[in-house]
């Protein structure tokens, strides 16, 4: 019974990394950068919400589309600003960039609000669904039908809409992408938008399970195992990959925090992904990058 | 005198010359000169800074092997520090060894550690090179933290003077010249590497791994090289660190000190030794330069009055980063060539 409740809970952690991984699959889908920032637009779109909803006095419902119209703005105007001037530069440079990004919006964020934790309004029922002995929040409930539901939006998108299959071309060669008649420009600006769309939703759905404060952001960390489990660039695989590492997390947590004293649930998703990448390091639904002299 | 002409060489020994001009070997003579009598000149405080910059030169250095000549992300270049220092602390204060065993074994053991890292990662690349490298960062600081035995977990270790033939150097003076010798030790030797076969080899695994193969490069030996040359640059500098500050914690090597030598050899310039130099000296002046303006703002505008914050410096590093590959993909080192070639040309362009 022990180990079901672990699976659980992590089945419930997993869902809400799915759903940041995602966010990451998509950018990485349509433009082969991984995002590092990822984390602060969590962690903003969440504080965009919590203000919304205590400052405004602005119901809940209406907050979070409101929320999610801010960061899909605040997506647009990052690759604005910081991305569209590196295009066709090195992916190392993106890269870098989106590590400066990540830690100005971090350190920005912190001087604005402080360290220390908000309370989030939860506008669900704190007595959590009991099903056959399974106990599971409203709030986790949510993610996994928000997650699954995006998933499936996501593979109909990129497999027959004409914007999805531009963002793919775009991913796989810029130069005859831009030579077939797809605008870049737009590609990478609403990728970019929707991908914190994403983001927004996870920060509104992590807010609600845990406290809110500037380390939120560190959640996005933790959920690059999930991304690099399931594969770079496979939206189920990021749903597989964040459910796997929510519940190894979980059970690692539960089994070896007495043996070895405490904290083995932040380290081991690090652990699978080292592994990960020793063994497959194109995850589990990545495409294997071929090269040929 | 002759005129100092534009740059031509009769023999490749020439044109790879360290200093190449009797003009170049005099500006050394100065600068040299200048360091030996800085302590003299300025305040203690100024030594201290300096004394920190050439840990970051040292680390910065072997960061810009790996990732600046070699092409290899490595996002936790702060582990292998920490494995240098923890070594040395160990050597040092357990063992009550001396500062030429520690220094460099904690130079070996970290470039062993690099080595055991670089055998599996020779199979990733970019990203996924990236990512490993970073949860083995990770990794190691949980191990600093949780394997209490070993490290003192949080409460981190103590690490005693350097005794230097019976005299303990306790002020931050005698800490210099002694910090200076081994960075000038450590930058003459990168250099050399550098400028020898197995840097050309680097350069070509970088800008073209395949086609340096089929050229006869081995790619598994120099990229094994590469991070084991890489770890050791940086376990001398944990073991330097960790004299300087005489007592290291976990916090000193996390996720974010790893960002802020990535920002060092970014902003000095990406495979550049001299650039290095310049990112870390300027790194270790920046939350100086912030902390001065801050001050500054501070007496000018009452209501701005305690506002300043350790916050700032990371948020300054942020933007540097973004700036920098925005607007200055070659760093400081292309700025200072650019200003170079200027004086050079003076009066005409080019």
């Amino acid at each position: 019974m022990y180990f079901l409740e672990l699976v659980i809970s992590g089945i419930a952690v997993g869902s809400l990394y799915a759903l940041i991984a995602m966010g990451f699959v998509l950018i990485y889908k349509a433009t082969g950068v991984l995002n590092f920032a990822q984390g602060e637009a969590i962690m903003v779109a969440a504080f965009i919400c919590y203000y919304l909803v205590t400052r405004f006095g602005v119901p809940f419902w209406l907050a979070v589309p409101l929320t999610l119209i801010a960061s899909a703005l605040l997506g647009a105007v990052t690759e604005r600003l910081v991305i569209r001037p590196l295009l066709g530069e090195p992916v190392f440079s993106v890269v870098m960039v989106t590590i400066g990004l990540s830690i100005f919006l971090r350190s920005m964020a912190g001087i604005i609000f402080g360290h220390h934790n908000y309370v989030f309004p939860s506008p669900f029922p704190v007595k959590p669904l009991q099903m056959a002995g399974i106990v599971l929040s409203h709030n986790h409930l949510w993610s996994m039908i928000i997650s699954f539901s995006l998933m499936l939006i996501f593979f109909f998108f990129f497999k027959f809409a004409r914007l999805g299959l531009g963002m793919r071309a775009t991913a796989n060669d810029q130069d005859t992408a831009t030579l077939m008649g797809i605008n870049i420009k737009s590609v990478y600006a609403l990728t970019w938008g929707i991908s914190f769309v994403v983001a927004g939703l996870a920060g509104v759905g992590l807010a609600n399970v845990m406290v809110l404060n500037v380390g939120l952001a560190f959640v996005a960390i933790s959920a690059f195992p999930a991304v690099i489990l399931g594969g770079l660039e496979s939206i189920p695989g990021a749903i597989i990959g964040g459910l796997t590492i929510g519940i190894l997390e979980n059970l690692a947590g539960g089994y070896l925090d007495q043996i070895v004293g405490g904290g083995v649930k932040d380290v081991t998703p690090f652990a699978v992904l080292f592994l990960v990448l020793m063994i497959k390091p194109y995850g589990l639904f990545g495409t294997k990058e071929v090269e040929r002299v | 005198m002759p005129i100092r002409s534009k740059t031509f060489c009769e023999s490749y020994h020439d044109d790879i010359k360290l200093l190449d001009t009797i003009w170049s070997k005099c500006w050394m003579g100065l600068f040299i000169l200048g360091l030996l009598i800085l302590p003299y000149v300025t305040d203690t405080y100024i030594v201290y800074m300096v004394n920190l910059s050439s840990i970051a030169i040292v680390a910065a250095v072997g960061l810009n092997i790996l990732t600046g000549f070699t092409g290899q992300i490595s996002l936790g270049h702060s582990a292998f520090l920490a494995i240098g220092a923890y070594t040395a602390a160990l050597l040092g204060e357990g063992l009550g060894m001396p500062f030429w065993i520690t220094l460099p074994a904690g130079g070996v053991v970290s470039a062993t550690v690099g080595i055991l890292l670089g055998i599996p990662c020779l199979r990733l690349k970019g990203l996924y090179l990236a990512m490993a490298t970073m949860s083995f960062g990770i990794m190691v600081e949980y191990v600093l933290i949780t394997w209490k035995g070993l490290t003192g977990g949080e409460r981190g270790m103590y690490m005693p003077e350097v005794n230097m033939l019976g005299h303990a150097l306790d002020t931050d003076e005698n800490m210099y010249y002694f910090l200076l010798c081994i960075t000038a030790l450590m930058i003459i030797a990168a250099k050399n590497i550098i400028r020898t076969r197995v840097g050309r080899a680097f350069i070509a695994v970088r800008d073209r791994d395949i086609a340096a193969e089929v050229m006869g490069v081995n790619l598994t030996g120099y990229k094994v090289m590469a991070f084991a040359l890489s770890s050791f640059y940086a376990g001398v500098a944990g073991g330097m660190y960790a004299y300087v500050m005489g007592h290291i914690h976990p916090e000193h090597f996390t996720l974010l000190s790893s960002v802020e030598y990535l920002a060092m050899i970014i902003i000095g310039g990406l495979g550049s030794i001299l650039g290095s130099i310049f990112g870390a000296v300027f790194i270790v002046a920046v939350p100086e330069g912030i902390k001065l303006l801050a001050q500054g703002v501070e007496s000018l505008i009452p209501a701005m009055q305690g506002r300043y914050d350790e916050e700032w410096n990371i948020a300054v590093f942020g933007l540097l980063i973004m700036l920098f590959l925005i607007f200055e993909p070659g760093g400081l080192n292309a700025i200072w060539q650019r200003i170079k070639v200027g004086f050079k040309n003076w009066p005409f362009t080019y």
